[in-house]
């Protein structure tokens, strides 16, 4: 029993909403979980072994891999629990990678979810940081991603028109994806328009917050190709973490980021990211990460990252469209949202992703992010991976 | 009553009581007692950290040189906070607007982060001098230090 090769052989999303009094955590993840089966045409039986998470303290109910099975078909089957904070939804993909890849496990169902709706979010976030040292300022998830914006506009003169064109692009995707809870076209002037919630980041600059639910399926190389005539190959994964406290961060870059890609291509033996990567989906929660992160990625040099953006190159039809499916700041259940970003990859792979198809996917990425400035990474391929 | 009920939990409230640890003791006496900042130097890449901790993450080395950091600086970054919120600390909603600044006080290399005065909001930008305003009454807590105030 040695290392074996994965692929990703169905997904499965709910329709996001800001609101889903209609139904309990359960049944959300219930409705993921059908999904995903019916698309890769398997039963709960057929499944080994589960993971599955959520962002701790969201819905003040914690131990979800036990009051889930219900709904997740957990009953009487190995699960287990992952949480990272905004990183859950890539950290339960690459844990269920790694259970497959280990070959202890032939197929694995991996479900994120969220009911942002049932708290508030900001009070549950602080929770992440350190409470002697870190809260007294903090102020949820947009204060440090404010503070990223402002350093990195100081160092390049990038402006708020330059991250304001990211979240119209992402905006304008979402529209072409069903499941996306915010599809609604905005312009450059609305987005400058809307309120400065904390500067230079206005409303329609940020992610809403969403309830939601995803489910992927993975299997290993000998069962995969026989369950699944489209497949998507998972060739690498990477997970970086830098700092203790939030002041040790080398704000204006995100050095995670910079170092997860770079496993990433050292592994698969990329060497034009941007040649050779079709589509990224990434875990952008606001517009001027869709600037900064591409340049950590390696994608442009530093400080190019705004001119690549309004050249068109990553809107569809583009040399590398980011976020078909209108990315984070369109849709955000957060448990699911990494894991949507890698359900989202696996179907541009497959060729399943109806009007949001980027035509000939050979590689693609998908990330996740959290507030304390981390990074998972995730890259997905056609063909099976040669080492 | 409509169809989809959503029952609503109370006020919950449930206290911490949280460990400090013997460098961030030292600091916060040392704030207390005499209004000066400590940070500790890594013994491998000299880093000087703060808040001080007894390792140094890259390095995977134990500290044990305290160093004096401060007290003036310069902002590293920043943010104005200008949307309302509960602060989950106090249960309160957080007045806004405020400076959210990261400050990398003299001789530190890591950033120290507080309210920064924004009074005159021109003057908050990356680059700026700073200095601490303290409390009168000092309890050993980060409230020790009211906020930072730009020097012209
Ligand atoms: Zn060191």
């Amino acid at each position: 029993m040695g290392k074996k090769r994965v692929a990703i052989i169905g997904t499965g999303q709910t329709y996001h909403k800001s609101h889903r009094p209609d139904v309990n955590g359960q049944e959300l993840i219930h409705e993921a979980v059908s999904s995903a089966l019916c698309d890769a045409d398997l039963t709960i039986a057929d499944i080994d072994a589960i993971v599955i998470g959520n962002m701790d303290h969201f819905e003040g109910i914690n131990y979800v891999d036990c009051w889930s099975v219900d709904g997740s078909g957990g009953v009487m089957k190995p699960i287990i629990k992952l949480t990272t904070g905004g990183t859950t939804g890539s950290t339960i993909a690459i844990g269920g990678y790694h259970l497959v890849a280990s070959g202890l496990f032939e197929k694995v169902l991996v479900i994120g979810w969220e009911k942002n709706s049932e708290s508030d979010t900001t009070g549950a976030i602080t929770t992440a940081f350190d409470p002697v040292w870190d809260r007294l300022v903090f102020a949820g998830a947009i204060s440090g991603l404010a503070v990223e914006a402002q350093a990195y506009m100081a160092r390049y003169g990038a402006t708020d028109r330059d991250g304001a064109r990211v979240s119209v692009r992402d905006r304008k995707h979402a529209c072409n994806n069903p499941h996306a809870q915010l599809r609604k076209e905005v312009t450059i002037e609305d987005v400058l328009a809307s309120p400065m919630l904390a500067d230079p980041i206005h409303l329609l600059d940020v992610c809403p917050r969403t309830d939601g639910a995803c489910a992927v399926i993975m299997a290993n190389e000998d069962v995969a190709p026989k369950l699944a005539s489209k497949l998507d190959w998972i060739w690498a994964t990477s997970s970086r973490h830098k700092y203790t406290y939030i002041g040790d961060v080398n704000w204006g870059e995100l050095d995670s980021m910079y170092n997860a890609s770079r496993e990433i291509y050292k592994k698969a033996g990329i060497k034009e990211p941007n040649k050779e990567i079709s589509v990224i989906e990434l875990y952008q929660p606001y517009s001027f990460a869709g600037i900064i992160w591409i340049e950590d990625m390696g994608i442009v040099p530093r400080g190019k990252g705004a001119e690549y953006i309004w050249s068109g190159a990553t809107d569809m039809g583009g040399e590398l469209p980011i976020n078909p499916s209108g990315g984070v700041i369109a849709c955000n259940p957060i448990g699911a949202t990494g894991l949507i970003r890698c359900a989202e990859a696996a179907m541009q792979v497959m060729g399943k992703a109806d009007i949001r198809q980027v035509p000939d996917v050979n590689f693609a990425i998908s990330t996740g992010f959290g507030g304390c400035m981390w990074t998972d990474m995730i890259l997905h391929g056609q063909k099976k991976p040669d080492f | 009553m409509s169809e989809n009920m959503v029952i609503d939990s109370g006020n919950a409230r449930q206290p911490f009581n949280y460990s400090v640890g013997l460098y961030g003791s030292k600091f916060f006496k040392e704030l207390k007692e005499n209004k000066r900042f400590l940070g500790v130097k890594c013994p491998k890449c000299s880093k000087v950290y703060i808040p001080p901790r007894k390792v140094c993450g890259e390095c995977f080395i134990e500290t044990r040189e305290f160093v004096e950091v401060g007290p003036r600086g310069k902002i590293g970054s920043f943010t104005i906070l200008r949307y309302a919120f509960i602060d989950p600390e106090t249960g309160e909603q957080k007045p806004v607007p405020y400076g959210y600044g990261f400050i990398r006080l003299d001789g530190a290399d890591t950033l120290f982060q507080h309210y920064i005065n924004i009074s005159d909001e021109n003057k908050v930008k990356i680059g700026a001098i700073v200095e601490p305003v303290f409390a009168e009454n000092r309890k050993g807590t980060i409230r020790d230090i009211l906020h930072f105030n730009i020097v012209d």
